[in-house]
């Protein structure tokens, strides 16, 4: 098939940035979304021109590394999924396909399509961990039992992938999701009860201090989300920092 | 120079613990003045980036990705191994230990997976204790799975996504660090350079990728858990970042290679849709717990599934030929995975492959659909002859333990798992070859290090499922940890190292001046160009098999590849920018280096062994014929081009298992 792309542009963080057209021919529908930006951009190459800068790795939805806004949707218009696992099928012959770089005022363009995300990071560095030293000398892994349903509620909340298509799709560009699923995963847990209070403090803190918005509790993020993170996340994150406030 | 493995002296059972009480340790307060470079952080660097600098040590660590949570053990799917014995199945270290060897065909060093074996009931502890959401029964207490190439069911997993929780495990603790100032995190940044003073490593050059500077970076150690080669295939399971690039660099600057022939082809991948892939994806091994793998017995089904007059479902049993359970009824489906890629490959060449190419074969969960179905509705007391009810509880059941994978297969391939048999075949997945080290985990050079799948050591020729998990965390969170305060108890007085110096100066030049050649050189072809055209030597002459006619031709062709490379390949804009052009061009210059250092390697080892199989050394019936006079890790000095590179050998004794044929009937 053939396709008009309207591509983000920008050459740096200081760069304005503009929207540019690309006519792209003989796109086979089993190709993935990127590889036919793969394939764009070796005919900008061989033509002499710049290729498109955007954010990639695993190609297999795990690592979190792409990132695309496409026709005003994270990750485009397949759900469950990451850009990476978008195929082409899902468009026809002759559509003309936006593509954007995920925007909110904690992730800045570094180029074209690729943002900074290391707001995320740094959220965890406050808090996203159990203190417990990798020395080995812990109790023996069975010790602690945890019932099934809690285990595979944490696990669920631990899938985040840290993508950032939640913050993308929130008018105010909220990381309550990506905050609430790592609270979460430890709030469920027996282990990570001894430093509930401070973490979700300080979590909040970070996050509010990186310039994420707040949660309307629109629900976009749970639709966007490639991993399905419910938005019961967010709620049990709210109780939590409740909690610890009034213990504070 | 004679390699020295320094394995500890006393029975192997003793080895480890001996060793630790004998080793020279570094105080705390001396710890403050040590500096330690950690390259990489997957679960390797992660794991040891974290502990390090829990000892005390100050630590940079770095990644080419935008965060260390991406490295590619993130993908890592289907479990870790531990000799738990929690389902009291006959499991020991003992056990793990003599699986492993025996897995990796005979071709290991037994001390180094002997310590595997010993380390790996610390690492579920562990990982339990940081938060690591595994799978449970519903009693509360963990779930075990059973892995290729082994009889007990020692598996540990968090459903199909093992990789991205332990990963996400290792990079909290390196978080808890970061936010304590013990980690110095460089993120988006790339080794391009190891630095040596006095010939020691002191330091690495690195390019920032997103505003392209060089920068000089010292410590008393550099530590390289930079993964595997796999890329140098073009398609393969790994990332496409992934690259040899720093293990070679060390290869450059005196770390000898070793095994680099030794490549994981993996059985169960998604096939190759057409020229437009960019990399191929695993479906993980864990589905041949219950996905039966076959192909049809009759070349008239074959033609009629390919012209699409037939469906899969439609074969009846008995035209069915399971070729595992048929040729190795002991392990099934369950071979490892060289024996299990190989006999895909067998089936395919003999042209009862099922797709458009013939190249794939059927993984077909219908049995176990119906064993699930069955054990629910009796467990429900509904009818167990109702066979579409029995089926779609028995779907519920499958969905529950790979229901991510499934997923992941029907967004490729755009077909239903659960109505029609998926299909795969074998891809380039994991390279059990890598840097040479000694039993401390250091190479050849002093003060520089391996750990993870960058080094060589412990799945001889064939890497067994779930355990490269248990490999990059030993090593990260409790080998290396001890061998190298051995190492840095001599530095305690050596103070900061400065990077103002002709070695550091020397380094930054050549760096530079290689990033001014790929800039400037304005070809005719892009980086990707190249990168498929070795990846196609690579596939077709060292690939499943290899004969001797087709390495010696794809030395040559990846030698004349390399020097159209330096003279015809276009990076576009500068050096001073984000520019992943220019940072590919880098990494496949690398590895147009290293691949023709393979072929040589498997053109050398006149033997079959694990994942290395050449067609010259088969017994009539196609297995794979080991030769005692191989029995040595092959360990390549740099010096020039890679058909200079010198040949050292160390030999393998096996005193704890004794050397048999590798068979899994």
């Amino acid at each position: 098939m053939n396709l008009t792309l309207k591509i983000w542009r920008q050459a740096n963080a200081n760069d304005k940035g503009k929207m540019v057209d690309y006519q792209i021919s003989d796109v086979s529908p089993d190709m993935s979304f990127l590889e036919m930006l793969d394939i764009l951009n070796n005919e900008l190459i061989e033509k002499g021109d710049e290729p498109v800068a955007f954010d990639h790795d695993c190609r297999e939805g795990i690592c979190g590394s792409c990132s695309l806004y496409i026709n005003g949707e994270a990750h485009g218009p397949d759900r469950g999924i990451t850009t990476c696992q978008l195929h082409m099928r899902m468009f026809k012959d002759g559509d003309t396909i936006f593509i954007e770089p995920f925007r909110a005022k904690a992730f800045p363009v570094i180029k074209d399509l690729v943002v900074d995300r290391s707001a995320f990071d740094r959220i965890q560095h406050a808090g996203g961990f159990i203190s417990v030293n990798t020395s080995g000398n812990t109790i023996d892994a069975n010790a602690i039992p945890i019932n099934k349903e809690d285990a595979d509620e944490a696990f669920s909340a631990a899938t985040c992938i840290g993508c950032g298509a939640c913050v993308a799709s929130c008018k105010n560009s909220s990381a309550m999701l990506f905050v609430g699923a790592k609270v979460s995963q430890f709030a469920l847990l027996p282990q990570g009860k001894i430093e509930a209070t401070d973490r979700v403090l300080n979590m909040v803190k970070q996050m509010d201090d990186e310039g994420f918005g707040n949660c309307t509790n629109t629900g976009a993020c749970e639709v966007e989300c490639p991993k399905g993170i419910s938005l019961e996340n967010i709620a049990r994150m709210n109780r939590e920092y409740l909690a610890a406030s009034l213990k504070g | 120079m004679a390699l020295d493995s320094k394995i500890p002296q006393g029975p192997i059972a003793d080895k480890w613990t001996n060793y630790k009480n004998n080793i020279d340790l570094v105080n705390p307060a001396n710890k403050r003045n040590i500096d330690v470079i950690v390259v990489g952080t997957g679960l390797a660097g992660g794991s040891a980036a974290a502990t390090l600098a829990e000892l005390g040590y100050n630590v940079k660590a770095f990644c080419f990705q935008d965060s260390p949570r991406r490295a590619h053990s993130i993908a890592a799917q289907g479990g870790i191994n531990a000799a738990k014995n929690y389902q009291g199945d006959g499991d020991s270290t003992y056990r793990l230990f003599y699986d492993t060897v025996k897995g990796g065909d005979y071709r290991s060093r037994e001390a180094n997976v002997y310590r595997l074996a010993e380390v790996s009931t610390n690492i579920i502890d562990q990982c339990v204790a940081q938060g690591v959401p595994f799978a449970r029964e519903y009693g509360g207490l963990l779930d075990n799975r059973s892995f290729g190439g082994v009889l007990v069911s020692r598996t540990f997993y968090a459903a199909g996504q093992t990789g991205q929780q332990l990963l996400l495990g290792a990079y909290s603790a390196m978080n808890r660090q970061i936010g304590r100032g013990k980690i110095k995190m460089y993120n988006r940044h790339e080794m391009l350079d190891v630095v040596k003073v006095d010939g020691k490593a002191r330091g690495i050059i690195t390019r920032n990728l997103i505003n392209g500077e060089i920068e000089r970076h010292s410590a008393h150690a550099v530590v390289l858990g930079t993964g595997g080669y796999g890329n140098v295939f073009f398609l393969s399971t790994n990332a496409m970042g992934s690259n040899v690039t720093a293990a070679w660099k060390a290869h450059k600057r005196g770390a000898y290679f070793a095994n680099p022939c030794y490549t994981q082809i993996h059985p169960t991948c998604i096939p190759v849709s057409g020229d437009h892939q960019s990399k191929l994806t695993l479906m993980s091994e864990s589905l041949r717990n219950d996905g039966r793998i076959w192909v049809p017995k009759h070349k008239k089904d074959v033609e009629a599934i390919r012209n699409k007059t037939l469906k899969p479902t439609q074969i009846k049993e008995e035209d069915r030929d399971y070729y595992l359970e048929r040729r190795y009824p002991a392990f099934g489906n369950l071979v490892p995975r060289d024996v299990a890629s190989r006999a895909a490959k067998e089936r395919c060449d003999a042209g009862f492959g099922v797709n458009a190419t013939g190249e794939a074969v059927y993984l077909d969960f219908a049995s176990a659909f119906m064993r699930y179905g069955k054990e629910q509705a009796h467990v429900k007391g509904l009818d167990e002859n109702d066979d579409v009810l029995v089926r779609k509880l028995g779907q519920e059941i499958v969905k529950t333990k790979y229901g991510n994978l499934f997923q992941m297969y029907e967004k490729i391939v755009d077909e239903n798992p659960y109505e029609t048999p998926m299909m795969i075949y074998p891809a380039v997945h994991y390279t059990m070859g890598g840097v040479w080290v000694d039993y401390n985990l250091m190479t050849t050079v002093p003060g520089l290090y391996a750990i993870g799948e960058a080094n060589f050591s412990d799945h001889g020729a064939n890497r067994l499922g779930a355990s490269a998990l248990m490999q990059g965390l030993a090593d990260g969170y409790f080998v290396l940890p001890y061998t190298i305060g051995d190492y840095l108890a001599d530095d305690i007085r050596t103070g900061p190292i400065s990077t103002d110096t002709k070695e550091f100066e020397e380094a930054e030049a050549e760096v530079r001046k290689n990033i001014d050649h790929l800039i400037n050189n304005n070809g005719s072809h892009s980086v990707d160009y190249f990168h498929k055209k070795l990846g196609k030597i690579m596939w077709n002459k060292c690939g499943m098999a290899r004969n001797e006619k087709d390495l010696k031709s794809a030395i040559t062709e990846i030698s004349e590849l390399r020097a159209e490379f330096w003279k015809d390949v276009r990076v576009p804009g500068t050096a001073n920018e984000f520019n992943e052009e220019l940072a590919k061009a880098g990494r496949v210059a690398d590895f147009l280096e290293l691949g023709e250092l393979f072929a040589k390697d498997a053109l050398q080892r006149e033997e079959s062994a694990g994942g290395h199989f050449r067609d010259e050394y088969q017994t009539p019936e196609g297995e794979a014929v080991r030769r005692k006079e191989f029995q040595y890790v092959s360990a390549w000095e740099y010096k020039g081009e890679p058909k200079d590179a010198v040949l050292h050998q160390e030999a393998l004794e096996y005193d704890n298992i004794k050397v048999k044929e590798r068979s899994y009937k």
